[in-house]
């Protein structure tokens, strides 16, 4: 470093005033702890899948608490998906027959709604919403459970809580995101052509034969199942956030903005990845 | 049938041929971060025998307790439970091990989803798969009943006060009939008349079950009620070791101003 960078940290240097020259130093501690902190999380992330994977496939298998997990996550999700995928089907229904009659184009209005719902909006807003459902409750259970010290006593009773605790949600949630997603379709299909047929009279066959009409099952199902990777994403990072809790009732606050934040963003992130990688392998 | 257990025991015992301790705690070491908790611990504790562990607040009581159980990895030293060192041992082979163990949580740690009666069998319904539905709820009132919960059954633990969250905690630990208690403050934040009925009835399980227990405490008065011996923690170290008179009799700066200001 050149003398006047020596200078300036030191806060000699006329020109930069000694508070400048202070927080530069400060300034660079916060840099490296912001950075350790990355590491250390994604590092302690991939402890927690390690022990979570190998407690997944190894007995015994705790089938209970699956079931249990399953009801929580898709049963008591669906409403809030169905409610949702119907509201935007209307939505995409109303914008598209404006811009497509804009254009005269008004007969591609049916595979514009199926592809649009499907394809699009469908599987990332049943991502979106059981991120917020979901990742807030189950970070927020575990939590609290971690900061009661029931995990603690889960442990304390030889049970594995990798095993009953993460292992069981997080595949609950890889199950039931492509069956969200179905819902989630299905009543946005049947909203948006509700939607339209208010407007201007279509029949549910012509509908349905228009919209339909050449796709392929490649075109929808990979869309579909790729949501099994939004509730992968989901489950671990809401689990992780929840175990890792510290610090009473600030902490489980925490845990539970940093788990709904975090999956959205990474469920969004996931969303650009297997976008491009559908379109690659299947044309 | 054998179970891991048996069979980590029996490979072990010759090494431990002629010790009758259960718990036998060596050179312990802890730290968190800069702060050193535990420096070099040594303790044992036998078959029916119940030792105390006083000290101030922040002195490593139950991080030593965490350290037995497995909770905690120590830094450095030896556990060993009936002669087997378990100080970093495998999550399942350390689940083997801990079937043995009862743990009372300082503030009972109740699954709050579940009924007294169920965290009662939450134990035994993961561990215990060949007793059937109705056997296993009769182990639970058994268990209940014997800590004086036995009308509070179908309760939350919310709705039931701190003495008998306590209570149903001992109950639960001692659903798996273990060799070993470990007890986190059993009478801290219970009123002296709870505090009384939650050391007699430690003194009656130990009576009947005669287990190898550690309890952690701040009470001396409950210390010297439940305990064959007690041990002082200061620094990380054991001060002093031995009978209430022990201490009594210690000349130590330390032993005495503990006795006289508690």
């Amino acid at each position: 470093m050149s003398d006047h960078g020596v200078i300036a940290v030191e806060g000699i240097h006329p020109s930069i005033p000694k508070r400048r020259a202070e927080a530069m130093p400060s300034a660079a501690n916060s840099g490296v702890k912001l950075m350790n902190g990355f590491f250390e999380w994604f590092g302690s992330l991939g402890i927690f899948c390690w022990k979570v994977l190998r407690a997944a496939v190894t007995p015994p298998y705790e089938w209970r608490e699956l079931i249990r997990q399953l009801d929580e996550v898709g049963s008591k999700s669906f409403p809030l998906i169905a409610l949702a995928g119907a509201a935007i089907g209307v939505v995409i229904s109303m914008e598209a027959r404006y811009s497509l009659t804009r254009f005269g184009a008004k007969s591609m209005f049916p595979a514009t709604l199926v592809y649009s719902v499907i394809q699009v909006m469908g599987p990332i807003m049943t991502g979106l919403i059981v991120s917020g459902r979901v990742g807030a409750g189950m970070g927020a259970e575990l939590a609290s459970m971690k900061v009661s010290e029931q995990i603690d006593a889960i442990e304390a009773s030889a049970i594995n809580p990798y095993r009953l605790l993460a292992a069981t949600r997080i595949l609950a949630c890889i199950l039931m995101l492509p069956l969200l997603t179905l819902a989630a379709d299905a009543t946005g299909l049947l909203t948006g052509w509700f939607a339209q047929t208010l407007v201007e009279p279509l029949s549910f066959h012509q509908f349905v034969e228009n919209g339909f009409h050449g796709a392929t099952f490649s075109a929808f199902l990979p869309q579909t199942f790729k949501t099994a990777v939004y509730g992968l994403i989901i489950g671990t990072i809401a689990c992780f956030q929840g175990m890792r809790t510290r610090g009473g009732a600030e902490g489980v606050g925490r845990a539970v903005t940093n788990s709904v934040v975090i999956a959205s963003l990474f469920v969004i992130l996931a969303d650009v990845v297997l976008v491009k990688f559908i379109l690659v392998v299947f044309p | 049938m054998a179970t891991t257990y048996d069979i980590a025991m029996k490979q072990t015992e010759p090494q431990q041929e002629g010790r009758a301790a259960v718990i036998v705690v060596e050179n312990l070491r802890k730290t968190f971060g800069i702060h050193k908790v535990l420096d070099g611990i040594n303790l044992s504790v036998d078959r029916g025998e119940t030792l105390a562990v006083l000290g101030r607040s922040g002195t490593g009581k139950s991080v030593l307790l965490r350290l037995i159980i497995g909770l905690e990895t120590p830094d450095s030293g030896s556990i060993y439970i009936r002669g087997q060192n378990i100080a970093g041992l495998a999550l399942d082979r350390m689940g083997e091990i801990r079937k043995k163990m009862g743990f009372l949580f300082q503030h009972a740690a109740l699954y709050d989803s579940l009924t007294v009666a169920g965290n009662v069998a939450f134990p035994l319904e993961h561990h215990r798969k060949d007793m059937s539905t109705s056997e296993r709820g009769d182990l639970v009132r058994q268990l209940l009943v014997e800590v004086g919960m036995g009308g509070s059954m179908e309760k939350m633990p919310s709705d039931i006060s701190g003495g008998m969250q306590k209570r149903v905690g001992l109950a639960r630990a001692l659903a798996l009939e273990p060799e070993i208690l470990l007890l986190d403050e059993p009478t801290a934040g219970l009123d002296p008349i709870s505090s009384g009925e939650i050391d007699d009835l430690i003194l009656k399980l130990q009576h009947e079950r005669q287990m190898a227990s550690i309890v952690v405490t701040h009470d001396l008065h409950s210390a010297k009620t439940i305990a064959n011996r007690l041990a002082l923690l200061d620094k990380g170290n054991v001060v002093i070791e031995g009978t209430f008179e022990d201490l009594q009799e210690s000349d130590i700066e330390f032993v005495r101003q503990f006795l006289k200001q508690s």
